[in-house]
């Protein structure tokens, strides 16, 4: 099944929350890559994914955010870029079963096209052969998340799309600037992102990260100016980290966040799900506000 | 003559601060084919303008206004990293008079993204301002441990220190490395930054300075002198 068609059955659909987190606290390192754990702790990988189906999510990512062959070479799996990708389809594939779709997650290079770190045919082999392996494991459909540059996002897209039919949907991360705008990092704004995700032909924009489900509204409300149709995804921080017992928290409970869903749809938000700080149970809360209409 | 100097010296700062590094850069488009930072400094040393009026007056005046921008929410990464290459290209040709003793760096400053953490966007950012506010910056790279901290300061005492993260899982490594300095050289000046860092946690683990923005990083260290 596909992400459009299952919002035309569905309406409002609910994606999953956090993965990084989840596998810090089942014991990942801070020097340790969390995609090897596809190969090493699929088990583990598992328990993560099927939390989020149990939680009642529509959606789920598979553990490949820094999958891309240039963020797993420093850990020395550049090689292993389709084993890894493939292994995390399969796992979120097998907790998804038939009913809950799977989102093959790609994550940024963290290498700047414009300097000149990586030139745009090499940065498009390596989304190809990471997208390759999502796709060949399972995946229904590629998001591209927490891109921050237009070039490489548009890179990203490229290879996704000369590897594999399966729809392409891509989400910016943005944050509110000194002088009271929404940007990348990178300066694009949320409007800039539509026109740019729509020329190059993906099925589903929005936002994730770098922003509580408050932020989130204004920036949907953004995207909904300048585009009234395409569907937009929403991965929310439960909130903005502050700092708890020495450690940096995210502090918006599962009620806090969830009482802002009916506002995040008002304002034009097809997909709601969490990004860094959201477990099950946040998930859990949302799917409950967002199926109470 | 004079009237010429000055007007190349604010040519040559606003090539800094529009990131235009020679007559090839394409950017800004307003000024394709013109002469960039790179002539015009050749031309001001050719003029035998002192190579620190050069530095001072031009380049680091370029960077402070790129770097203001940036802080203000008016200018992004790219800017600065244009910024930073067109500073770096025309140091280049002050670099013979650094090493001859002609020109002093305001000090030197050590950065480094900490242990377990590969993101070096926001180090290079800060980097590229401290080093174009006047300072010798030696870069540690990423994931770099307490001891490799350790090493670069025995190796140069004097300098102050710049620790990055952007993962709230690997923030905390900042504190072992801030403790260790500490112990070892209690009035090292320890500056931290990335993402997830706050005041607060600056407070907590010890550290001198926290901020989100790198020219308030160089003002901090300019203000130490």
């Amino acid at each position: 099944m596909s992400v459009l068609s299952k919002i035309k059955e569905q309406g409002i659909l609910v994606s999953d929350g956090a993965w990084g987190t989840f596998i810090h606290k089942k014991g990942l390192k801070s020097d340790e890559c969390p995609e090897s754990w596809n190969l090493t702790r699929p088990d583990d990988i598992y328990d993560v994914a099927r939390s989020y189906v149990d939680a009642g999510a529509d959606m789920i990512l598979t553990n490949s955010f820094g999958g891309s062959p240039f963020k797993l070479a420093p850990y020395g799996l550049a090689d292993k870029t389709y084993e890894v990708n493939k292994a995390a389809a399969e796992i979120s594939r097998r907790a998804a079963g038939k009913d809950v779709l799977v989102l093959g997650s790609v994550g940024p290079t963290g290498k700047i096209l414009m300097m000149g770190e990586v030139s745009e045919e090499e940065m498009m082999q390596g989304f190809a052969e990471q997208i390759r392996g999502l796709a060949d494991g399972g995946a229904d459909a590629i998001l591209m998340e927490t891109m921050s540059d237009p070039d490489e996002a548009r890179v990203a897209i490229r290879a996704a799309k000369s590897v594999t039919d399966i729809e392409v949907m891509c989400t910016f991360t943005f944050s509110l600037t000194p002088a009271g705008e929404y940007r990348t990092m990178m300066g694009t704004s949320p409007a800039e992102t539509v026109e740019l995700l729509k020329n190059e032909g993906v099925q589903v924009i929005g936002a994730n990260c770098g922003n509580g489900t408050a932020g989130m509204i204004e920036i949907v409300k953004e995207i909904r100016s300048v585009d009234k149709d395409i569907p937009v995804l929403v991965h929310a921080n439960a909130g903005l980290p502050i700092l708890k017992d020495g450690e940096s928290v995210f502090p918006e409970s599962p009620d806090e966040m969830s009482v802002q869903v009916a506002d995040l749809v008002r304002a034009g938000a097809n997909i709601v799900g969490g990004c860094c700080g959201t477990t099950p149970e946040h998930i859990s809360c949302i799917a409950r506000e967002v199926r109470r209409k | 003559m004079s009237m010429q100097k000055e007007e190349l010296i604010k040519q040559l700062s606003l090539c800094i601060e529009k990131g235009k590094a020679d007559r090839a850069t394409p950017t800004p488009p307003e000024m394709k084919d013109q002469v960039g930072a790179v002539e015009i400094t050749a031309q001001l040393l050719e003029m035998e303008v002192s190579p620190e009026e050069i530095l001072n007056d031009a380049l680091i005046a370029g960077m402070k206004r790129i770097g203001d921008l940036y802080g203000q929410g008016k200018a992004f990464v790219p800017h600065l990293l244009l910024s930073a290459r067109a500073m770096n290209a025309a140091i280049t040709l002050l670099k013979p008079f650094f090493e001859a003793g002609a020109v002093e760096r305001k000090g030197t400053f050590i950065i480094g993204t900490v242990k377990g953490d590969l993101h070096d966007i926001g180090k290079n950012l800060v980097k590229a301002i401290v080093e174009g506010s006047g300072w010798q910056v030696i870069d540690l790279g990423t994931d770099v441990s307490t001891d490799g901290f350790l090493k670069a300061i025995e190796e140069h005492p004097e300098a102050h220190v710049g620790l990055s993260a952007l993962l709230t899982t690997t923030m905390v490594n900042m504190e072992e490395i801030v403790k260790a300095i500490r112990v070892n050289y209690p009035d090292k000046r320890i500056l931290i930054g990335g993402a997830p860092v706050t005041q607060e946690y600056c407070d907590r683990i010890g550290a001198d300075f926290f901020t989100l923005f790198p020219q308030e990083a160089a003002e901090y260290l300019n203000s130490l002198i």
